[in-house]
C-alpha cells in the first residue's frame, strides 16, 4: 500500500525581495491532518514561506502544490485556491468596521454565496466553539488581543479550509492571554485540523506537532518529529538556535 | 468614601468653581476693554456706517435671502454630483489589469488638470467660452454653467481624498481580505472603501464647506445669489453693510457643516469602540 499524496508539497520554493533571497529553495511535504509547526529566528523566512503557500507573495521559481494541483501557475484562479486556504495573521488583522460576526460571516456570505442567515447561524456556532458567543456584536477594538486572535481564528475557519496557515498568532499577545489561543490550536490539531504554523512557543511546539521544521537562512535545515528536532538537534544551526531558547528560561 | 476622598472632591470642586469666575470676570473685562477701545477709535462712527448699518441690512436682507436660496440649491445639486464623480474617479483610479489603462490615465489626468486649474478661469472658460461657440442645445444659464464649473473642479478634489483614503487603509487588511478568497473587488468594496470613507469623512466635509463658499462664485457669471444680491444693494445705498450681511448669512451656512463634521467623526469613532 502507497502512502496518500500529502495534502500540501512546496518543492525548490524560492523568494527573494528585489535582491534579498528570503526563501532559497524550500522544500516540504503536509500530509492531511498534519500539524507542522516551523521554528527559525526572526527573519530566517517562516512568515514569507506561509505567505507564499496562502498566493498574498508571487513566488520566484519552484512549486506550491496543494492537493496534487499546482496553485503557484499563475495561470489557475488564485481566488479560487485561496479559499481552500485559511489563514491567521500575527497582527489579528480583524476588520475594523464589521463586528466579530461580520468578520467570521463575511467570506461565506461574499465568496462562497450562503445566505446572511446561513452565514451568520454559521458564524454563532464558530464563535461559540471559540468561547466568544456573547461577543458576537462588538467590533474588534473592543476587544482583547487573545479575543480578537479567536475571533480571527473563526473567520479563517468559517469556510472549512483544508489546510490552515497560523502565522506567529501568539507573538502579538500578552503573556497571559497566550495561553487562550494556544488552546483553541490544540484542540483544532486534536479535531482533525491540518495545519502549518510558524511559532516561538517551543513548548507547545513539543506538545502539538507531528512535524518540526527548523528554518535557517531561507532553507529547512532540520525536520523531523518534535523529539527529534528539539530535544536532540542534529545540526550545529539547529542546536545554536534552540539553546538561545533552553538559555532564557 | 473616607474623610480623606471627601475633602479632596471638596477642594475640587471649590477649584473648579474659582476657575469658572476668573474666567467670567477676566472675559467681561477683556470685551470691555475692547468694545471702549473700538468705539472710542476716531474713525468708529463712519466704520459702523459704512459696514455695520443696521437700516440698510435690514432692508437688503430679503435680496439677500432670496439669493442665499439660490447659493442653497446650487450647493445641494453640486455636492450630490461632486460626490458621485470624485468617487467615480477615485474608483476608476484602482482598476488593476491592461484593458483599463487608458481610464486610469484619464482619471489621472482628469485630477492633475482640474485641481491646478484656477476655479474663476474654470468658471469664466465654461461660463462665457462654452456660451460662445453658440452650439445648439448647450445651456446658457449662468446658473447651469457655473454650477458645471464647481463640479469639474470640485470632483478632483474629492476624488484625492477619497484616493488618499484608501491608500490609508494598512495593506495587511487586504492580505487577509484576499486571503479569506475575496476577489480584488469584493475587497475594494466591501473591506478597503468603507474604512477609507469613514477615515476622510472629516477631509470630506472640509472641502464640502468650501463648495458653500465657492458658490457664491457663479455670481461672476452674473447669476444673482446672495453676492450679486449684496452687490446690486451695496450700490444702490453707497454702503457695505449689505455684503457684511451676506458673509455672515455664508457663515452661519458653514457653521452647521463643522458642527456634522464633528458629529460624524465621533460617531464613527465611538462605533468602532475608539472612545
Amino acid at each position: 500500500m502507497t502512502a496518500p499524496e500529502p495534502l500540501l508539497q512546496v518543492r525548490g520554493l524560492v523568494k527573494a525581495y528585489h535582491d534579498r533571497t528570503v526563501l532559497a529553495g524550500v522544500d516540504l511535504d503536509v500530509a492531511e491532518h498534519e500539524v507542522v509547526v516551523l521554528i527559525g529566528a526572526s527573519g530566517s523566512g517562516k512568515s514569507t514561506l506561509l505567505r507564499c503557500i496562502d498566493l498574498l507573495e508571487e513566488i520566484d521559481d519552484g512549486r506550491i502544490l496543494l492537493g496534487g494541483r499546482d496553485i503557484s501557475d499563475p495561470r489557475i484562479d488564485a481566488e479560487q485556491a485561496r479559499q481552500a486556504i485559511g489563514m491567521v495573521f500575527q497582527s489579528f488583522n480583524l476588520f475594523p468596521h464589521m463586528t466579530a460576526l461580520g468578520n467570521v460571516a463575511l467570506a461565506p456570505r461574499v465568496v462562497h454565496g450562503r445566505s446572511r442567515a446561513e452565514a451568520e447561524q454559521r458564524a454563532h456556532d464558530l464563535l461559540a466553539r471559540v468561547g466568544l458567543e456573547s461577543m458576537a456584536n462588538a467590533y474588534p477594538d473592543k476587544l482583547s488581543g487573545g479575543q480578537q486572535q479567536r475571533v480571527a481564528i473563526a473567520r479563517a475557519l468559517a469556510y472549512e479550509p483544508k489546510l490552515l496557515l497560523l502565522d506567529e498568532i501568539t507573538s502579538a499577545l500578552d503573556p497571559e492571554l497566550v495561553g487562550e489561543v494556544l488552546t483553541l490550536v490544540g484542540e483544532l490539531a486534536t479535531a482533525g485540523a491540518t495545519i502549518m504554523m510558524a511559532t516561538h512557543e517551543m513548548a507547545f511546539a513539543r506538545d502539538v506537532a507531528d512535524t518540526v521544521c527548523f528554518l535557517d537562512g531561507g532553507q529547512i535545515v532540520e525536520s523531523g518529529s518534535a523529539a527529534d528536532v528539539l530535544d536532540s538537534p542534529r545540526g550545529e544551526r539547529t542546536q545554536r538556535f534552540l539553546q538561545r531558547f533552553t538559555a532564557g528560561r | 468614601m473616607t474623610t480623606v476622598g471627601i475633602d479632596r472632591v471638596v477642594y475640587r470642586q471649590s477649584r473648579a468653581r474659582r476657575s469658572t469666575l476668573v474666567a467670567l470676570l477676566s472675559t467681561v473685562v477683556f470685551a470691555g476693554v475692547v468694545l471702549v477701545a473700538v468705539s472710542s477709535a476716531p474713525g468708529w462712527p463712519r466704520v459702523r456706517d459704512s459696514f455695520f448699518n443696521l437700516r440698510i441690512g435690514w432692508d437688503s436682507l430679503p435680496a439677500l435671502l432670496s439669493g442665499l436660496w439660490l447659493n442653497i440649491r446650487v450647493l445641494i445639486v453640486c455636492q450630490i454630483l461632486v460626490l458621485i464623480l470624485g468617487l467615480t474617479l477615485a474608483a476608476l483610479r484602482t482598476l488593476r489589469g491592461p484593458v483599463w489603462f487608458p481610464l486610469r490615465a484619464l482619471a489621472t489626468g482628469y485630477v492633475d488638470l482640474f485641481r491646478g486649474l484656477p476655479l474663476l478661469i474654470c468658471l469664466y472658460l465654461v461660463g462665457f467660452g462654452l456660451p460662445g461657440l453658440r452650439l445648439t442645445g448647450l445651456p446658457t444659464s449662468p446658473v447651469l454653467l457655473g454650477g458645471l464649473a464647481l463640479v469639474l473642479v470640485y470632483s478632483a478634489y474629492v476624488a484625492e481624498v477619497l484616493r488618499a483614503g484608501i491608500e490609508s487603509v494598512h495593506p495587511s487588511q487586504f492580505a487577509a481580505a484576499r486571503s479569506l478568497g475575496l476577489s480584488y473587488r469584493k475587497t475594494m468594496r466591501l473591506v478597503v472603501l468603507p474604512q477609507a470613507t469613514r477615515r476622510v469623512t472629516p477631509a470630506l466635509l472640509n472641502d464640502f464647506v468650501a463648495l458653500q463658499k465657492d458658490c457664491g462664485l457663479i455670481s461672476v457669471l452674473g447669476a444673482v445669489d446672495a453676492v450679486r444680491a449684496a452687490q446690486i444693494e451695496s450700490a444702490t445705498t453707497y454702503n457695505f453693510t449689505p455684503y457684511v450681511v451676506a458673509g455672515l448669512l455664508f457663515v452661519a451656512l458653514a457653521i452647521p457643516s463643522a458642527r456634522l463634521a464633528d458629529w460624524v467623526a465621533r460617531r464613527s469613532a465611538t462605533r468602532q469602540g475608539a472612545l
